[in-house]
């Protein structure tokens, strides 16, 4: 098993998080990962992406030309990624704000409304949990239980209130797809 | 602390390798690509537990200086810093190694030259093998490619530097300090006591105690004839090292029709290219070295007896190659691939680059 994955979106989505939810569900199933982010200022707003790669064998390189998945979160990550989705590889994309849709037809290509989910959620930070569950439902490279896992171990104690809610929005995500 | 299994950022992997390596002190300015490691340690306060100092020094002069004064005392010290910071510091690392005192430098390179980028870089390769700073002197230089190795090197470094008296550095770029892997966290050792310090370091000005001389420890000799005996010395200690710690490690070189050379996270991405290219029948190899300096001369000698051309690929305008190109020693052609400023070359550009200087490989 080998998953090369890129999240890409605005800075403040949650886009790393994301990715490192990802990367602990995957040391959760004892998976090789690699976790490579943009690091510079597009943090602080603008443009931000990181590359997970999930393996049962060693991972050579992090930097990726080409991807089973692509999670594109603004309509600058649609378009610079969509061409870099492996053939028959996954695009997830969010609607909210795209004026120009993917044009691809030998990839698989889903629509997640993520903004409006976590509206109904009550809470905007759900917003990369319900993406994930909609991943991890098209592409079931970790299970569930590993993403919980993986939170309970890295959140602070102080926010342990917060795994439910958690649950909840990844199980939100499964459900859109 | 028992060994256990994290998935971590390489910066954050050299902070807590330190602490378990029994380290006595580190003396840092931040800058980004590698700000995490002083984070890291503020974060952990080993000076609660193990008693090692953390200390955020008021520049990168005063940090490698404050090394140059713990070193001299025979503690096992540390700084770290990124390239424009690492510039900063070569006085005082020409001043170590003058003076013979083992410490541990970590240069998480970005783009330069100058203020540069923030962005993955390895153009400080020149710096870090050719000495850097002035005089006729070397670090031994360890070039991880993953975040166990900027783990491992932690302690390999430390052991080095003891036992040759000489600093090292571990030379790393923004990818391997920035990324997240799955990492091995060694043991906890207990820091060095002062009888062990005394009597592992005889040399250190850590008190005269019952001996019956006062150590001085100075890079200054004005007497020509003692600084060039101080020379010949320091020449033998750099042989002793090219004759032991050579560290280099091979993929797919068997049966390689052509090579690459690439250290650090970019060997990683042309191992990615190279298995691509045997996919399609193309034997290309790959060395990667560990230590750049000492540097594995012989075994890339050995292996241009073999391939039909060499490749190097460096986040640089080409400073590796210079070496590759001595070690070949015209038996072969060897040509140099290199994306600047904090670019970063993906596997396809490095397969791409390979054809272009080989054009009977398309």
């Amino acid at each position: 098993m080998k998953e090369e994955i890129v999240i890409a979106g605005f800075g403040g989505q949650g886009v790393l998080s994301m990715g490192k939810i990802l990367a602990y569900a995957g040391l959760m199933d004892n998976l090789e990962v690699t976790w490579m982010p943009s690091y510079g200022p597009e943090q602080r707003g603008g443009t931000a992406n990181v590359t997970v790669i999930l393996s049962d064998a060693p991972i050579s390189s992090p930097v990726l030309d080409t991807f089973d998945t692509v999670v594109a979160l603004n309509q600058q990550s649609l378009d610079k990624f969509e061409s870099k989705v492996k053939k028959g590889g996954l695009l997830i994309y969010d609607p909210s704000g795209i004026h120009r849709l993917p044009q691809r037809t030998d990839i698989k290509v889903v629509s997640v409304d993520a903004i409006t989910a976590s509206v109904e959620l009550k809470n905007s930070k759900t917003y990369n949990m319900i993406l994930l569950g909609a991943l991890l439902k098209l592409r079931p490279m970790v299970e569930i239980d590993a993403v919980l896992r993986g939170l309970k171990k890295t959140l602070p104690e102080r926010h342990h209130h917060l795994l439910p809610l958690n649950e909840q929005a990844l199980r939100k995500g499964m459900e859109l797809v | 602390m028992e060994e256990e299994v994290r998935l971590m950022k390489g910066n954050e992997a050299i902070a807590h390798a330190a602490i378990r390596y029994g380290a006595d002190g580190y003396f840092g300015y931040p800058i980004t690509p590698q700000s995490e490691v002083l984070e890291t340690l503020a974060e952990l306060r080993p000076w609660e537990t193990t008693g090692m100092v953390v200390l955020q020094a008021e520049s990168e002069v005063a940090a490698i200086n404050m090394v140059y004064g713990g070193a001299a005392t025979g503690k096992a010290v540390m700084t770290s810093s990124s390239s424009p910071g690492v510039s900063l510091k070569q006085e005082g690392i020409s001043y170590l190694a003058a003076s013979e005192l083992p410490a541990l430098i970590v240069n998480v390179m970005r783009g330069g030259p100058g203020l540069g980028t923030i962005q993955p870089s390895q153009a400080d390769y020149f710096q870090a093998t050719k000495g850097g700073g002035h005089g006729d002197y070397h670090m031994i230089v360890l070039a991880p490619a993953t975040v166990q190795e900027m783990t491992d090197f932690v302690a390999l470094g430390f052991d080095l530097a003891f036992k040759y008296r000489n600093p090292a550095m571990i030379l790393a770029d923004g990818i391997v300090g920035q990324m997240m892997e799955k990492v091995v966290l060694p043991p906890q050792r207990p820091r060095r006591t002062e009888e062990e310090l005394r009597a592992q370091c005889p040399w250190a000005a850590c008190g005269r105690g019952d001996r019956d001389h006062r150590n001085v420890v100075t890079s200054l000799e004005l007497d020509s004839a003692k600084m060039e005996e101080n020379n010949h010395r320091f020449q033998r200690t750099y042989r002793l090292i090219e004759e032991n710690e050579i560290r280099f490690k091979e993929y797919y070189t068997e049966d390689a029709e052509y090579l690459i050379v690439a250290f650090g996270s970019i060997a990683r991405i042309c191992l990615k290219a190279i298995e691509e290219a045997r996919e399609a029948g193309i034997k290309i190899g790959l060395l990667r070295p560990i230590t750049l300096w000492p540097f594995p001369t012989a075994e890339i000698a050995r292996l241009s007896k073999q391939v039909r051309g060499i490749l190097t690929v460096e986040l640089n305008a080409g400073q590796m190659v210079e070496d590759v190109r001595l070690s070949a020693e015209g038996r072969v052609p060897v040509f140099h691939f290199g994306r600047m400023g904090g670019m970063i070359p993906n596997p396809t550009e490095v397969l791409e680059a390979l054809k272009n200087d080989f054009p009977e490989l398309r």
